[in-house]
């Protein structure tokens, strides 16, 4: 992690393409610079020494609990596609892939 | 009905007593709701058939000899990012505005058998990203205590609606203060239990290792009985914890004998604003005055914290909202001819501009060849600040700091700096990363009569000691203003 920011123009469209996130002109300009700003910010964890500390990825680190597989009442396909943009019985529907 | 000096549980007492009924305090909490719209905009959604239809089951239940629950017929304000059933859930994104959930989340579930009546559902920083509410796809929300300035964010809408009196308890989550900041902001109570304490199943996800359900109420006690219905391990999200869940309600405010409080000099520096400074050594002289030994702690990872979460809470971020991608719910982009295409205008044209500046930034953090540097680096860091608190809790039991360097601010102030408003929750993030419960209660006002509040913090699951040091702060306190906006 450099202090230099990494952060121009081009690399915020492939993050944006990455993220599946179609952004104005005026977002790419606004990221590039507030993007540019945070992660300079955030350079100085650079500063503490981490050799050998293990990466902490949740908060309480608790070990895995098991259940039973039980089948159990859960939506029906009607309530789980009641949210769909748009439906064809119980499928969802999407733009022409091929 | 004194409406406003009414307690979660007096309300509960009297509704089972048949001293009043539930139709009646929740018609009244849903007309202060209704009519403080237009100057607070702390709801999204007013549930008034619902909740009047719910009221009059109770009232039914009651008469009928039934013992309803410790919550019986009390109106509760939950944060719009809380699964209801049938009633829309938005997080305050246009990409939800929509959405009506076809299940509800464990917590609304809990306050409903508990007897608690929904009346609304409260304004938020859009998916709780923000500490101001000014980042809601439905409009800022107003601080009561005076309307120019924001009521603290990300659970602005519950901390607005009980500061107005329009319930005396609300549901949040917090994230990285946004349980604590807003209550603090305006005056209430405000309580983010440990991490695993509440069941996350049905909270529209933002930051999955810190999010964490917490109430916000009129009095310690009122936040206490909402949290003792509210906790527990639940099947249905696997890092909710399999922990006693305690009387947290029958904590009364005695002496404080013995507790060991510590104060850790990173969170009284130079930047913190004198009345706030005064405020917070009054609530520490009321622990001391009561029996508590003080002494200063030292937590040195503190300046680190903002930079750990702000690359921490974006990564999860940007994984969490990839599921908003047109297809199974939520909006879709009218425009689009491939699939590609729906995917990145709907996503382009549903999330607001602080969701979308979190996702770009999580995806360029653990994107191939940053991942090392930032992501792992700052969970790294996070370790770090964890250990910190480890060594702290082996000396005190709660530690006291400021909640935040400075009183509500004014509407617009921060609202075009994401950096500026991100250094507003340095005394916040800290615990959030290491997992500990925290409480944030009312401890004085500045001079303008701005409300200031103290955030007390403890071990893991350690929340009893939180209540019991609050109810005492909260019993002694010098002076108590009225909220002045009056409904």
């Amino acid at each position: 992690m450099s202090s230099q920011s990494q952060i121009d123009k081009k690399t915020i469209q492939k993050i944006a393409s990455l993220a599946q996130l179609a952004l104005t002109a005026k977002e790419e300009d606004l990221y590039t610079t507030q993007l540019g700003q945070i992660l300079n910010y955030v350079s100085q964890l650079s500063e503490v020494n981490t050799e050998n500390i293990e990466p902490m990825v949740t908060a309480t680190e608790m070990l895995v609990t098991f259940r039973e597989d039980e089948v159990k009442k859960m939506l029906t396909p009607d309530e789980v596609l009641s949210n769909a943009p748009e439906r064809s019985g119980h499928l969802f529907k999407v733009p022409p892939v091929l | 009905m004194d409406f406003d000096k009414l307690s979660v549980k007096t309300i509960a007492e009297k509704i089972q007593n048949k001293e009043l009924k539930a139709q009646e305090v929740v018609a009244e909490s849903l007309n202060r709701a209704k009519k403080s719209q237009k100057d607070l905009n702390s709801f999204i959604t007013i549930c008034e058939a619902e909740a009047l239809k719910k009221a009059e089951q109770i009232d039914k239940q009651v008469s009928g000899g039934k013992g309803v629950g410790p919550l019986c017929g009390v109106p509760v304000a939950v944060k719009d990012i809380l699964l209801t059933k049938g009633i829309k859930t938005t997080a305050a994104s246009k990409i939800l505005g929509n959405f009506i959930p076809p299940y509800s989340s464990t917590v609304v579930e809990k306050l409903e058998r508990a007897g608690a009546v929904i009346i609304g559902k409260t304004n938020l920083d859009e998916f709780a990203m923000g500490a101001s509410n000014e980042n809601s796809a439905f409009g800022v929300v107003k601080n009561p205590w005076d309307l120019t300035r924001v009521p603290g964010g990300s659970s602005g809408g519950s901390a607005a609606a009980v500061a107005a009196k329009i319930t005396p308890a609300s549901i949040g989550t917090d994230t990285g203060g946004s349980i604590r900041e807003p209550a603090n902001f305006c005056g209430i109570v405000g309580i983010k239990p440990t991490y695993g304490r509440v069941s996350r199943f049905g909270v529209v996800a933002f930051a999955s290792s810190l999010d964490q359900v917490g109430p916000m109420a009129d009095t310690v006690e009122s936040a206490a009985l909402m949290l003792e219905v509210i906790s527990g391990k639940d099947e249905k999200d696997s890092t909710s914890a399999n922990v006693a869940v305690e009387e947290f309600s029958k904590i009364k405010a005695k002496d404080v004998k013995g507790l060991r409080v510590g104060l850790p000099k990173e969170y009284f520096v130079d930047g913190i604003e004198a009345d706030v400074k005064k405020s917070v050594e009054e609530a520490i002289k009321i622990l001391k005055d009561a029996g508590a030994q003080v002494k200063e702690i030292s937590l040195p990872m503190t300046k680190h914290g903002i930079a750990v979460y702000y690359l921490i809470a974006p990564c999860e971020a940007s994984a969490n909202l990839s599921r908003y991608d047109g297809i199974r719910f939520g909006y879709r982009s009218s425009d689009a001819t491939s699939l590609e295409e729906l995917y990145k205008r709907s996503r382009g044209e549903g999330f607001g501009a602080e969701p979308k500046r979190r996702i770009m930034l999580g995806t360029f953090a653990l994107s191939s060849g940053y991942y090392d540097a930032y992501y792992k680096k700052a969970c790294q860091v996070r370790r770090l600040i964890k250990e910190d608190f480890d060594k702290a809790f082996t000396q005190v039991d709660v530690i006291v700091t400021p909640v935040t360097t400075g009183p509500a601010f004014k509407i617009g102030d921060k609202s075009s700096d994401p950096l500026a408003m991100y250094l507003n929750d340095i005394f916040t993030l800290p615990p959030s990363l290491a997992g500990i419960p925290g409480i944030s209660l009312n401890c004085g006002y500045t001079k303008q009569g701005l409300p200031i509040g103290v955030q007390l913090l403890s071990n893991h699951f350690e929340e009893a000691k939180l209540i019991q040091a609050g109810c005492v702060i909260e019993a002694n306190q010098k002076e108590v203003k009225k909220v002045p906006y009056g409904l």
